[in-house]
């Protein structure tokens, strides 16, 4: 996908595919993957901040609040990358970062 | 006058102006209201929440649910002061913490701001190995919301800490007071460093009491900027120090609106009572085939009236026989009766945990409790006998109930 000029160009954004957790979903009343507008550089802290700008509710959910560290059971995926261990500032795998493919949340396989 | 009858006399008075402050609030819960016809029960479990809804009678039941499947929900609580607004802790591991709040009853719900921020650096407290831990927030055990502003509620935490949001939930503020009483000595019970039962004095709102497992009760008379420890008279044998003043392991704790300085204990083990709001405690603990246990509550019309539901030990969390008995004290304590119509008195080993027992209001008194296998009962005659709402929810984390008109 190609990036969005916002009114100024100032800032550009770019559609970034995301699919969250059915309990997130369901959280944040969301039915699928959805697309949100993130603005560049897209780094999975700045898809982290746009999603709880939308989602407020999701907010503490994937990581702590006010950026802190990511949930102990919570994964990161995109571009056939595990992407959990990556600093927020880190840029994202290029078909990620270019809406090519998507950015998988997940909550981890546990629990009972 | 003597002193006895001096002290009767001043307790006579103080029971009427009590019971006035309490009609007043039941008077604010339900505007131009006399008679109430019908209850609703909120119950949280390990998978979601239920509501329960019955007329007086009490005998024929709405369920529904589950609302949050999946969620472990520690506690649903509804304002005394606006009964269609409720207060429901969503919780999960992999998410952490939600706060839901409903403004219809329950029929629709909406989340409200979930950041519980310590104030400051508290510092660490103690690990189960006696190592230190740094104070880390898991969850809200507990809402405790105010007895006359519906957009008041206090919130209780793991890791043990009290919180407040004055507007709805937009935002919480915690009261590290409550910290300063040797926070760095408390360690977690077996569930967690729980901040589980708030009690608010319904006769002085600078009153308070918090009770955590398992640091003991706390008590509050400014409004819960400062605290002190109120656990002289409490003997737990777990604990190096028998005067220590904290470390006890607190279950549960109840007042009577109308005996405010009367507080009823079940702990890990003896079930306690003071008259002195805390400065004291005596056991109760009598008759009872045991005195481990979680829940204790009071009677709606009688202060002196108080239920139990014993367990065998800390070590076996199953009741007593594979028998399921509420114990009744019409005393106060000391001397008991089971009750035991309508529950199961073999093969039965569930636990019923600590928030997990309430009473209405109703003229004669329903009494409701759920348990670690599912089950939701209800006595609509004080405990006399005993019928199951629902057999086969998620394990029951909590339950209340609501006397509406």
């Amino acid at each position: 996908m190609n990036p969005v000029a916002t009114e100024n160009d100032a800032t550009r954004t770019v559609p970034i595919r995301i699919e969250l957790p059915g309990h997130l979903r369901t959280l944040a009343d969301i039915a699928g993957p959805i697309v949100l507008a993130v603005p560049e550089p897209v780094t999975l802290g700045a898809v982290l901040d746009v999603i709880e700008a939308r989602y407020p509710m999701l907010r503490g959910t994937m990581r702590d609040h006010r950026r802190g560290p990511r949930r102990p059971y919570i994964r990161f995926f995109g571009g056939e990358q595990d992407l959990s261990f990556h600093d927020y500032d880190a840029a994202l795998p290029p078909a990620v970062a270019a809406g090519a493919a998507p950015l998988l949340i997940v909550g981890s396989i546990s629990g009972g | 006058m003597d002193t006895t009858l001096c002290q009767i006399a001043m307790d006579s008075a103080r029971d009427l102006w009590c019971a006035e402050i309490r009609s007043h609030i039941i008077a604010a819960r339900q505007p131009g209201e006399c008679a109430m016809s019908s209850v609703r029960v909120l119950v949280g479990t390990r998978k979601g929440a239920f509501i329960l809804t019955s007329d007086g009678a009490r005998r024929d039941w709405k369920i529904e649910g589950p609302l949050f499947t999946g969620w472990e929900i520690y506690h649903v609580a509804a304002s005394p002061a606006d009964p269609d607004r409720l207060w429901a802790s969503q919780s999960r591991g992999w998410f952490g913490q939600q706060v839901q709040r409903s403004d219809d009853g329950g029929t629709s719900w909406q989340p409200v701001d979930n950041e519980f921020a310590y104030a400051g650096d508290p510092g660490d407290h103690l690990w189960y190995d006696g190592t230190p831990r740094p104070w880390a927030f898991t969850r809200i055990w507990h809402f405790e919301p105010s007895l006359t502003d519906p957009d008041t509620v206090w919130a209780g935490a793991e890791d043990a800490a009290l919180f407040r949001s004055t507007d709805a939930g937009a935002s919480w503020t915690e009261f590290p007071g409550l910290r300063d009483v040797r926070g760095s000595e408390w360690m977690p019970g077996a569930g967690g460093l729980g901040l589980h039962t708030i009690v608010l004095d319904p006769t002085d709102d600078q009153r308070m009491f918090a009770a955590i497992s398992a640091a003991g009760v706390l008590r509050s008379d400014d409004g819960a900027a400062t605290w002190k420890a109120a656990n002289k008279g409490l003997r737990s044998g777990f604990l190096p120090d028998q005067d220590t003043e904290i470390g006890h392991c607190v279950h549960r704790i109840a007042m009577h609106p109308s005996r405010p300085s009367t507080l009823f204990m079940q702990k890990h083990w003896d079930v306690m009572r003071t008259d002195d709001a805390g400065d004291s405690w005596y056991e109760i603990s009598g008759d009872l085939p045991t005195d481990f246990g979680f829940v204790v509550g009071v009677h709606t019309h009688e202060p002196e009236t108080i239920y139990v539901v014993p367990i065998t030990s800390d070590e076996d969390h199953v009741p007593p026989e594979g028998k399921l008995r509420v114990y009744r004290s019409r005393t106060g304590g000391g001397e008991w009766e089971p009750l035991t119509s309508g529950l199961p008195q073999e093969h039965c080993y569930v636990n019923v945990l600590r928030d997990a027992m309430a009473i209405d209001s109703l003229d004669e008194c329903g009494i409701y409790f759920g348990t670690t296998g599912g089950q939701v009962y209800v006595s609509p005659d004080a405990g006399d006998t005993w019928q199951a709402v629902v057999r086969d929810l998620p394990s029951v984390l909590s339950v209340e109930v609501q006397t509406l008109p």
